[in-house]
């Protein structure tokens, strides 16, 4: 059984160098004028990242089970050697925050250059890019609406205000039914734990981004007709509020 | 015109630079700054002390082009603002030439960096009064549109450097194709 498989692998392993090196011999001179020129290395077809366009066009779109293949090997990731379900879901929101500060800038970039294109007869002025959201209601309503869109292809499912009085700085996003949890089956001894941490990791992105601390933690809240119904806590910090009220007194929308 | 261009992290590390002149009505893309050669930093210095005021104008006005945000009198620089949404400021520091007869005949920059002391106390006024073409002016509506399509484009490639992979926020940008992309933006442009 062995000798076989050696003598396969043994063949793996020498088919594959060669047409590496047959890449590296055939075009020398293009390669090492590149090299040469801007001590760049480029792809053999000359496009670096500056040369593809950042456009998703329709129907692109990855396959479901591709993403929930990645996102569990995320989480198990996350999981190597942590010391609780609070540590768990803290790095599974350390890696979704990097992905929220950039979603941010694509996000921008995408309805920028969709808007100018759909209205390209009109001058570029009346085709308003879209703003910066200054308060609060404008950010989470860019969550809401265009980030979840971008995400999972829908709006959120409800976007509403503490409504204690002692915490006016907490606002809670609802999505019914989690994509990110859709293939996830979480242990009964580990039932606190929601993988939604994640997508909450890039809310807190896109707020920081923005300019908006905030703390922002996935919670379980089932109900009868929606199981995974997750709630995404935004708490704002104290700076934010602050702000919020100066902006408030002058006018600012 | 000469300009001075820089990308800002949002806690003000500075990402990018790049120096360049006009290539519009016959310039040839070199910056001539009213600096001396030696004195270079002040163009930094001038930038950066907008900072203040661009995140005063940050608050007020939602819009990812600032516009025209502040000015150096002393040295007529003016400073034009671009947030990038995730917190990166782009800020354009621009000045006109200092006489209209030694811009177009390419005035060495040892001579401009003699005249610079004396240019500093009176030729802020009497340069702005004597650029009136268009495209020395630094305030006019054409400027700001030029300024604004030049921050679209630079954005465009920014947001191309921030989606690497290996591009993590308040990283420098080292990548010389960036580099030459900004350039080509500058001299369609500007």
């Amino acid at each position: 059984m062995t000798q076989p498989r050696h003598s396969a692998m043994l063949s793996i392993s020498n088919t594959n160098p060669i047409p590496i090196a047959n890449d590296k011999q055939q075009p020398p001179s293009t390669q090492i004028q590149n090299l040469a020129s801007t001590g760049l290395r480029v792809p053999s077809n000359r496009k670096t990242i500056y040369d593809r366009h950042l456009n998703r066009t329709r129907n692109a779109e990855l396959s479901r089970a591709g993403f929930a293949f990645l996102f569990a090997e995320m989480v198990t990731y996350a999981q190597r050697r942590v010391t609780g379900i609070q540590d768990l879901e803290r790095r599974l929101n350390e890696q979704g925050y990097p992905l929220g500060l950039r979603l941010l800038d694509l996000l921008y970039y995408r309805t920028m250059s969709s808007s100018t294109s759909s209205s390209l007869s009109s001058s570029s002025t009346s085709a308003a890019p879209p703003n910066r959201p200054l308060r609060i209601l404008p950010l989470l309503h860019l969550i809401h609406g265009p980030l979840w869109r971008l995400l999972f292809n829908r709006p959120a499912d409800a976007l509403e205000h503490s409504v204690s009085p002692d915490t006016p700085n907490e606002y809670m996003i609802t999505d019914n039914d989690p994509l990110v949890n859709t293939y996830i089956s979480v242990p009964k001894e580990m039932s606190m734990l929601n993988c939604a941490a994640f997508v909450a990791g890039i809310i807190e992105g896109v707020c920081d981004g923005c300019g908006f601390e905030a703390k922002v933690t996935a919670h379980n809240q089932p109900t009868e007709m929606w199981p995974g119904r997750t709630v995404f806590l935004v708490r704002f910090g104290e700076s934010v509020m602050e702000r919020e009220k100066v902006l408030e007194r002058a006018g600012v929308k | 015109m000469s300009y001075y261009f820089t990308i800002l992290s949002p806690t003000d590390v500075p990402l990018f630079n790049i120096a360049f002149g006009t290539s519009k009505s016959g310039g040839d893309g070199i910056a001539r700054f009213r600096f001396p050669d030696t004195a270079q930093y002040m163009n930094q210095f001038i930038i950066h002390s907008s900072l203040d005021i661009v995140e005063e104008a940050q608050w007020m006005n939602g819009n990812l082009y600032l516009k025209h945000v502040d000015t150096y009198p002393p040295a007529s620089a003016y400073i034009s603002a671009f947030l990038a949404p995730s917190g990166a400021r782009f800020l354009l520091l621009h000045q006109p030439p200092q006489l209209p007869s030694t811009a177009t005949g390419s005035g060495s920059s040892s001579l401009l960096g003699a005249g610079f002391s004396a240019s500093a106390l009176g030729g802020g006024s009497s340069s702005r009064a004597s650029s009136s073409s268009i495209a020395a002016n630094p305030t006019s509506p054409q400027t700001e549109e030029a300024v604004r399509q030049f921050m679209n484009e630079v954005y465009e490639v920014y947001v191309k450097t921030v989606m690497s992979p290996f591009y993590r926020q308040g990283m420098e940008i080292k990548s010389p194709v960036f580099r030459t992309r900004v350039t080509a933006a500058g001299r369609k442009w500007l």
